[in-house]
């Protein structure tokens, strides 16, 4: 099986190999696909769409409907790794377990007891704790905010520069990730609990959906901003702007979200706390 | 010596390409992990997004954001000046994907492993056998 | 505002977007109430059946639509081309994912119970993908829509334990290595075209046709889309995925998956390539053929041998995927014309089969062919829609599975292909022999009680003389499902003359 898959693979590759003298070469300015349909965006899209980076124009406009539903692709995953791994009919543990800051004795609270949650002086301990580490707490408090910011200035920067929603919603996101890290898994619920996510990641392609299906309403076709220029102050070209704009923006929302909920759903098995 | 040069040049970026898909693929169907399987199955993926990206290349080209865009109407843009932005595009679509897939295969290989306690692929099949003798493991088991 | 005209025009749109939109809010809503998740999703087919007949008579009154996303015209932006081919099955993987969707409340609340919103969501999504895929006119969209097809399907599949999670995993891996074989071939075409939709790339290709990239391209769309269809040496993934998954889904999957993939390598072929291009300038016709013969041959053996009735089940599909790109690929309009009839009976017919397996299961908690035992006393109407779709999947005359068969075996005679005349009585033969052992067992072997299960789901009633059917929910659908199957085969003759002939182009005669 090993041998004869590593054969059909080699000669898979030779076949490629012999090919690739055929293809065009590497940067060559004359090749069909730098020739045929690209020059277009490059020339007119700025004319079109009013956005000098051409990749936020083509990813949002001239084929936002593939964005749409790679956002889609997105969310899809997330509700998946939910769907496979959250445990939702646990039963509450014989005993919890809290540690007293202050002196570090633990407690064991047993028949269902517990004690509340955002108590200062207590912290519950189970499988998603992990000991506290000032100086890793500290770091990451620093970070954290910085990294939100510069994913915030990502999405909004979508339009001048690389970047929009795609990027700047995982860097959000792995700022959040990095805060459960740092600090724990439960801490981060209380923060960012998983249904929070959940409904952001749905309310983010709701906004990209939503934005397409308003251009319905407003008389054009199906994701066709220019419609938008119905709002007093826009022509169809800024709208178009504007549209993807809103667009990357619930992109970003919704990355940032699912990410968040993969994170949870892999990190913790699905167990995250008990039941739904 | 000079044409050789040239050649490889010009066709190194998809004999890049071969060489990751042949490593990822080998991966998938030799290896007995199914983590090393996952693996294989991103180097694969990889492999396909570099092949587009190289493809937008334009040589003296620079990265399509239109300088000078607003404001100076005068400036005529030429398309030989920005490289090919479509496939980079295309393969912000086609990462996402293989994000979305590497994380149900992990959430996928974390339910085989809590439920079989192993994740090599001859181990996996043991257990199957010993648990349910009177299924002979079918040829889907293995890829 | 929009009127009733205004919406019309919008057709295509509505048929992805509010099955999307639906998957959305059930995900938003079910985190407050659980109740809301099955109206809600029923709506939302609704719509979408109601959306693709619409388009449907559309395309029969005025020809192909086109819709641009985004006003774009089509080199540069996404359109949708709706033509006879995708229209038809439109209407088929609508109704198809409607009636399973309609007929899956009982069921889905007791095998998913809290997750039970995350099913709906992930269900409509993979609709959504479906739909997609059938209505795109480009070819790197169809990439996108089949990884959200393919995601949403691998979590169905994989969500039970053990096995369940493992052939899941093996779905994932082929599943991977099918739509990036795709998108490598889409790369090759648009590395030598530059252009991304399907018309425009059929128009280009012929100028270049002496180019071996081409072929490469073929090759690796084609390949990619037989692993997606587990067409017969790529099948491995198929068997175990449909048995381990819960019959919810797997009377989902199994219709649909191979389906839209034989639809896609159709499209693919057709419009991409072109007939020409598949048919005269390479010659890959004749080992094509011989593949499905082997497809069905085998499909058809290795069903023999299971012991449980979902598996065996699967095993069918696995030759289905044969008749359906055999067929194709006889290259004669009698043959072609058969395999798209093919499809859309097909895939009615494996979702009457799947459902009634799945109440079956519903009952007896097992899906073994022994736990058939007495099952027409018990469940009789149940039975009455298996014994309608085994003889559809036989293809017996009034039932619509005989009328595709027939066009494919005059194809296969026509084109002098007498391998595959043979496959396909050989295949309907083990068919008989199938279905006859399942009602053999179910009619004459007495019900054994409770002694092939521990405390089974089996409501309290055990007598074998008690009629305990399946929910009525459930059993609707079943029964709408079978008589739509004498419905299909009372106007085949229509659907090949009126719809399926303007796409499939008169060549040998």
């Amino acid at each position: 099986m090993k041998r004869l898959g590593l054969i059909a693979i080699m000669v898979f590759g030779g076949l490629l190999f012999s090919i690739s003298f055929e293809l065009p070469d590497l940067g060559d300015a004359r090749s069909p696909a730098s020739t045929h349909v690209s020059p277009y965006y490059i020339e007119q899209a700025i004319h079109d769409t009013s956005v000098p980076n051409v990749v936020t124009a083509i990813l949002a406009d001239y084929r936002g409907y593939d964005t749409l539903f790679e956002t889609a692709v997105i969310f899809s995953a997330g509700l998946a790794c939910f769907f496979l791994l959250r445990i939702t009919d646990r039963k509450a543990p014989k005993a919890r377990f809290y540690r007293h800051l202050a002196t570090g004795l633990t407690l064991r609270v047993e028949k269902g007891g517990r004690l509340p949650e955002d108590t200062k002086e207590f912290e519950r301990i189970d499988s998603a704790w992990v000991p506290s580490d000032v100086i890793i707490n500290m770091t990451c408090r620093l970070v954290v905010p910085f990294i939100q910011l510069f994913a915030l200035y990502v999405i909004a920067h979508g339009h001048h520069s690389p970047g929009g929603g795609f990027q700047g919603g995982v860097i959000f996101g792995a700022a959040i990730i990095l805060y459960a890290i740092s600090n724990n898994l439960r801490r981060t619920l209380r923060r960012t609990s998983e249904r929070t996510s959940a409904l952001l990641g749905s309310g983010g392609v709701i906004i990209y959906l939503g934005t397409g299906l308003l251009c319905i309403l407003l008389g054009a076709g199906f994701l066709n901003y220019s419609s938008l220029s119905l709002v007093p102050g826009l022509d169809p070209v800024s709208a178009r702007s504007y549209g993807i704009l809103i667009v990357e923006i619930g992109v970003g929302i919704a990355v940032t979200a699912v990410m968040v909920w993969i994170y949870y759903n892999l990190a913790s098995a699905g167990k995250l706390d008990e039941g739904l | 010596m000079e044409a050789i040069t040239t050649l490889i040049i010009a066709k190194y970026n998809y004999w890049a390409v071969i060489l990751l898909i042949v490593i990822g693929l080998y991966a998938m169907i030799a290896k007995k992990n199914l983590v090393k399987k996952i693996i294989g199955m991103n180097i694969f993926q990889t492999a396909i997004i570099l092949f587009y990206v190289s493809i937008g290349a334009k040589r003296g080209a620079t990265l399509p954001i239109i300088v000078h865009a607003h404001g100076d109407a005068a400036h005529a843009i030429h398309a030989a000046d920005y490289i090919n932005p479509l496939p980079h595009v295309l393969m912000l679509t086609a990462i996402v994907v293989s994000v979305a897939t590497l994380g149900v295969a992990l959430a996928l290989a974390m339910k085989i492993y809590f439920h079989y306690g192993t994740l090599e692929e001859d181990e996996i099949q043991k257990k199957i056998m010993d648990r349910e003798p009177d299924k002979v493991a079918t040829s889907g088991e293995h890829l | 505002m929009a009127s009733l005209e205004g919406v019309t025009q919008h057709l295509p749109a509505i048929i992805v977007a509010v099955p999307l939109l639906a998957a959305l809010a059930v995900t938003a809503l079910w985190w407050f109430s659980n109740k809301l998740c099955y109206p809600l999703s029923v709506g939302a087919g609704l719509i979408a059946l109601a959306a693709s007949a619409g388009l449907f008579q559309q395309v029969l009154s005025y020809g192909v639509v086109e819709y641009r996303l985004g006003g774009w015209p089509p080199p540069w932006g996404i359109v949708f081309r709706v033509d006879h081919l995708n229209s038809l099955i439109l209407v088929a993987v609508a109704l198809v994912s409607f009636l399973n969707l309609a007929g899956s409340r009982v069921a889905a609340e007791k095998e998913f119970q809290e997750k039970v919103g995350a099913f709906y969501a992930l269900y409509l999504l993979f609709t959504t993908g479906l739909f997609g895929i059938l209505i795109t006119g480009d070819a790197f969209n169809l990439y996108v829509l089949l990884e959200i097809a393919s995601l949403t399907g691998y979590a169905l599949i994989g969500i039970g334990s053990g096995r369940a999670s493992l052939s899941g995993l093996n779905y994932v891996f082929m599943g991977t290595i099918g739509a990036t074989l795709y998108l490598f071939g889409v790369g090759c075409l648009y590395v030598i075209t530059g252009s991304l939709n399907m018309v425009d790339i059929g128009a280009i290709l012929p100028n270049l046709w002496p180019s071996k990239v081409i072929v490469l391209a073929f090759l690796l769309c084609l390949g990619g889309l037989f692993v997606k269809m587990a067409l017969f040496p790529l099948h491995g993934w198929l068997p175990n995925a449909y048995t381990y998954s819960p019959s919810v889904v797997s009377s989902l999957v199994a219709p649909l998956t191979t389906k839209v993939m034989i639809y896609a390598m159709v499209r693919v072929t057709l419009t991409i390539f072109t007939f020409d291009f598949a048919f005269n300038k390479i010659s890959l016709q004749v080992p094509l053929v011989w593949l499905a013969v082997l497809a069905i041959i085998v499909g058809s053996l290795m069903a023999l041998s299971q012991q449980r009735l979902k598996k065996m089940l699967a095993f069918i599909v696995v030759a289905e995927v044969g008749y359906m790109v055999g067929g194709f690929w006889l290259g004669n309009r009698a043959g072609m014309s058969g395999a798209v009839l093919h499809i859309i009976n097909d895939a009615l017919m494996t979702l009457c089969v799947f459902m009634a397996a799945g109440a079956l299961s519903f009952r007896t908690g097992d899906d073994r062919l022994t736990s058939l035992k007495g099952m027409f006393r018990k469940m009789p109407l149940t039975m009455g829609a298996m014994v309608l779709g085994g003889l559809s999947l036989i293809g017996v005359p009034p039932t619509c599975g005989f009328f595709s068969k027939w066009y494919l075996i005059s194809g296969g005679i026509e084109a002098g292909h007498y391998g595959f005349v043979a496959a396909l009585i050989i295949s309907s033969l083990v068919n008989i022999v199938l279905f006859f052992r399942c009602f053999e067992i179910a009619y004459f072997e007495p019900f054994s009680g409770s002694a092939g299960h521990q405390s089974g789901p089996m409501e309290p009633d055990d007598r074998s003389s008690t009629v305990v059917e399946a929910p009525a929910d459930m059993l609707i659908t079943l029964l709408t499902a079978a008589v739509l199957l004498i419905v299909l085969g009372i106007f085949s003759g229509q659907i090949v003359t009126r719809v399926i002939h303007q796409v499939i182009p008169a060549l040998t005669g």
